[in-house]
């Protein structure tokens, strides 16, 4: 395949930031915006030509005979040779995954580029703006192409700073400042942990590559065969630590990295504040494509997950709580952009426990496939819905929906498309999160009917949830507008909504099974009707329907079912006193009991011993500082003592 | 009565001592210099002193005698034409106030 395509796509967003960048601030905000939206559209139409080319053109680089599709290299640079071993590349990998992410993140990031054009109309610092997008977009699409785990490390580490840049990008808002810091300082406390397993599974294997990761497990199309047990992972039989085998906890911390930017549920904190950036970005970023950066490195590195059961099972029950847990507080939140935050939390835990739950055994894997189609629905519906919540902020100019109601008359638009994404993340056919929860649940019971029920339960609350929402916004009570009448979103911002929820009407026909594997072997998605998808369907309109019950017209269900709900509803409101905790962690315990006797300590006794040593010399030369007076004369009197003494000494030696 | 090296040393110490009290007291750089002549006319006699009874067959004591008083001159006329510039610049010729390097 020629390099040059998948080139581009990398350095059309990096020339537009520098572009953007540099000269943004002689542009005007008309020519810095569609030039935003031609590169990143350009970027979309050759990330289409590539996935295209990777999934159909039957290339034997790309796929076997027997229609198994491989990993392939399109180019792989040395970039850092320390040692002879030690090589950090940079490349691009194309496989099923990389492939899809490719697809979705241009979208995705092309409809924003497009709906900012609407949103951001104006806004001071417009350009800067687009600039800080297009540094995103490169920044994610460097990370799924990425050949091997430093280079993937490196733009994890750039989208976390251009997360950091976008969340902030409102700089003289102080909420802004403290959610883009507190984003950057959790996400960078998770990343710790993701470098110290990066250091511990190349030290023992010795190798960067996800191809040399991935190629151990058999039965995978790209395995190659090898006489040693594991391949590259010989070297760690029998390394363990604290009764677990070093290469769990290498992998348990590379999870910890997708904790934090995925917003598993003790790293999960930064993700409803970070809504404190622009709406759009909300959609690109904290949705779509960022926060599954942590599910895309899992998918990526499960051949290796699958050596080791405990870290599988790590991820399914760390996911399955984060699930349960935002799709309750998600009930009882009043911004709508928050929301939108928790049920992306949630669905992300979905597709972490797809992940947890996947075994070859079972479905050759359904549940990574189900986790990837859960992945692209979810992409497209949850933009769909924050670029809904930003016309609705955009024509209210609040983000509560007490300040909201009755929009359905005023947005015809926005209502239509709201309703289409509620129904697609509810689980309702013929939408498309329908068929990837169907999938995913079906992974779930194949596991254990644990799970099964666990996950069944939370697709009901997310129905419940969103609906809720839904009727809050386009239905309850119609607040007093005055004067200003809501208007419907203008057309930059109506077309991504329109196209996003096309999308989301057609998405879950996609044979997906076809194309993402986690072995490369094409697999069938069958819909068990009778097992798996009809209760989901029951549970999901019972979910909707006793949401219309409480939520349709203005009436005092909800306040009566807060009120016998014994604190439940106030905990769910307060996030369950996460921040809380943090805050009394941080400031009580480490501030107070670590970091002040660790000050006290530089202060009295480091600084202290330093202080002490240039008192003393200062000291000495004091004493010392008159013998150097000047004064010929009483040189001389130094002189004659000495020389009289010498003599002295002479005469001594000589008469004795 | 035979006079002996003691008569000729012993005057030369005492000009030596009183060159050294007199360089260590005084503060009149004059009589520094004054003093300064004393001590090396003191030596010039013991140079000449010792040569004339501890080697009398050869001359270098006295040479370096004559030698000795060329230079002195010439140091006595370089050091006076500094304490005349100390004067000028000063007001004064004692050695405590010419502790500054700078003008």
């Amino acid at each position: 395949m020629n390099p040059i395509i998948p080139l581009l796509i990398l350095c059309l967003p990096l020339l537009g930031f520098l572009v953007l960048g540099l000269l943004g601030p002689k542009m005007s905000h008309k020519a810095a915006g569609w030039y935003g939206v031609l590169s990143m559209g350009t970027t979309m139409v050759l990330a289409y030509i590539t996935a295209c080319t990777y999934f159909f053109s039957g290339q034997p680089d790309f796929i076997t005979e027997g229609g198994d599709r491989l990993q392939f290299i399109v180019f792989n640079q040395d970039w850092l040779a320390f040692t002879q071993s030690l090589v950090i590349r940079l490349g691009f990998l194309l496989d099923p995954i990389s492939a899809l992410l490719l697809v979705v993140i241009t979208t995705i990031s092309f409809c924003v580029h497009l709906y900012s054009l609407g949103y951001m109309e104006g806004e001071k610092g417009f350009q800067r703006y687009y600039a800080f997008l297009q540094l995103f977009s490169f920044s994610m699409l460097g990370l799924v192409v990425a050949t091997n785990i430093f280079q993937m490390y490196i733009f994890w580490e750039l989208v976390g700073a251009s997360s950091y840049l976008l969340i902030g990008f409102y700089y003289t808002r102080p909420s802004a400042v403290s959610a883009s810091k507190k984003a950057f300082i959790v996400t960078r406390f998770a990343d710790l942990g993701f470098l110290l397993g990066i250091l511990i599974l190349s030290y023992y294997t010795g190798t960067f590559n996800f191809t040399d990761f991935t190629s151990i497990q058999e039965g995978a199309s790209w395995a190659v065969s090898t006489d040693s047990a594991f391949g590259v992972l010989a070297q760690f039989q029998g390394a363990a630590f604290m009764g677990c085998s070093l290469l769990t906890w290498a992998l348990v911390l590379i999870f910890m990295g997708g904790m934090g930017k995925s917003a598993m549920l003790p790293l999960h904190i930064w993700l409803p504040d970070a809504m404190e950036g622009p709406t759009p970005v909300s959609a690109l970023i904290h949705a779509a494509t960022m926060v599954v950066a942590g599910v895309y490195l899992v998918a990526r590195l499960f051949p290796l997950y699958l050596m080791e059961e405990a870290a599988l099972q790590f991820i399914t029950v760390v996911g399955a709580i984060t699930a349960l847990y935002a799709a309750v507080v998600a009930c009882t939140q009043i911004d709508i952009k928050r929301v939108l935050a928790f049920s992306t939390i949630s669905q992300i835990a979905f597709m972490m426990v797809s992940l947890g739950v996947a075994r070859p055994e079972f479905h050759e894997g359904l549940g990574y496939m189900a986790s990837m189609f859960h992945l692209f629905t979810h992409a497209m519906f949850k933009a769909l819905l924050f670029l809904g919540a930003g016309a609705l902020i955009h024509a209210v100019h609040s983000n509560d929906y007490t300040a909201m109601g009755g929009l359905r008359k005023y947005m015809p638009i926005t209502h239509i498309t709201f309703l289409i994404g509620c129904l697609a993340i509810a689980g309702i056919p013929p939408f498309s999160g329908f068929f990837s929860k169907d999938e995913i649940l079906s992974a779930c019971y194949m596991n254990s009917t644990l799970w099964g029920v666990w996950m069944s339960f939370v697709a009901g609350l997310t129905a419940f949830y969103m609906f809720r929402l839904y009727y809050l916004i386009f239905w309850w009570d119609e607040p007093d507008y005055g004067h200003h009448k809501p208007h419907e979103a203008p057309w930059p911002m109506a077309l991504p909504l329109v196209f996003l929820a096309a999308v989301s009407c057609v998405a879950g026909f996609i044979p997906f099974g076809h194309f993402v594997t986690w072995n490369g072997e094409p697999y069938t998605i069958h819909i068990d009707w009778l097992g798996v998808a009809t209760p989901s369907i029951i549970i999901a309109l019972a979910g909707i329907a006793l949401a219309t019950r409480m939520y349709r017209k203005k009436n005092d269900l909800p306040e009566k079912f807060a009120k016998a709900s014994c604190g439940l509803w106030t905990a769910a409101h307060h996030r369950f006193y996460w921040d809380e905790l943090y805050l009394f962690v941080t400031h009580k315990i480490i501030f107070n009991g670590i970091c002040r006797p660790i000050a006290w300590f530089d202060r009295h006794v480091i600084d202290g011993t330093m202080n002490g040593l240039a008192w003393l010399a200062q000291r000495l030369s004091i004493t010392i500082r008159p013998l150097q007076s000047g004064s010929v004369q009483a040189y001389v009197y130094v002189y004659l003592f000495g020389a009289l003494l010498l003599g002295l000494i002479t005469t001594v030696c000589v008469v004795l | 009565m035979e006079i002996n090296v003691l008569y000729y040393l012993l005057p030369s110490l005492v000009m030596f001592c009183c060159g050294v009290y007199g360089f260590l007291t005084r503060k009149n750089m004059i009589a520094m210099l004054i003093s300064l002549e004393l001590m090396l006319n003191a030596v010039d006699i013991n140079f000449t002193v010792i040569n004339r009874y501890i080697y009398p067959e050869s001359t270098e004591g006295m040479f370096f005698t004559l030698f000795a008083i060329a230079i002195a001159a010439a140091e006595t006329a370089l050091a006076i034409a500094i304490i005349i510039n100390l004067y000028r610049a000063n007001k004064t010729v004692d050695v405590r106030d010419a502790n500054k390097l700078k003008g």
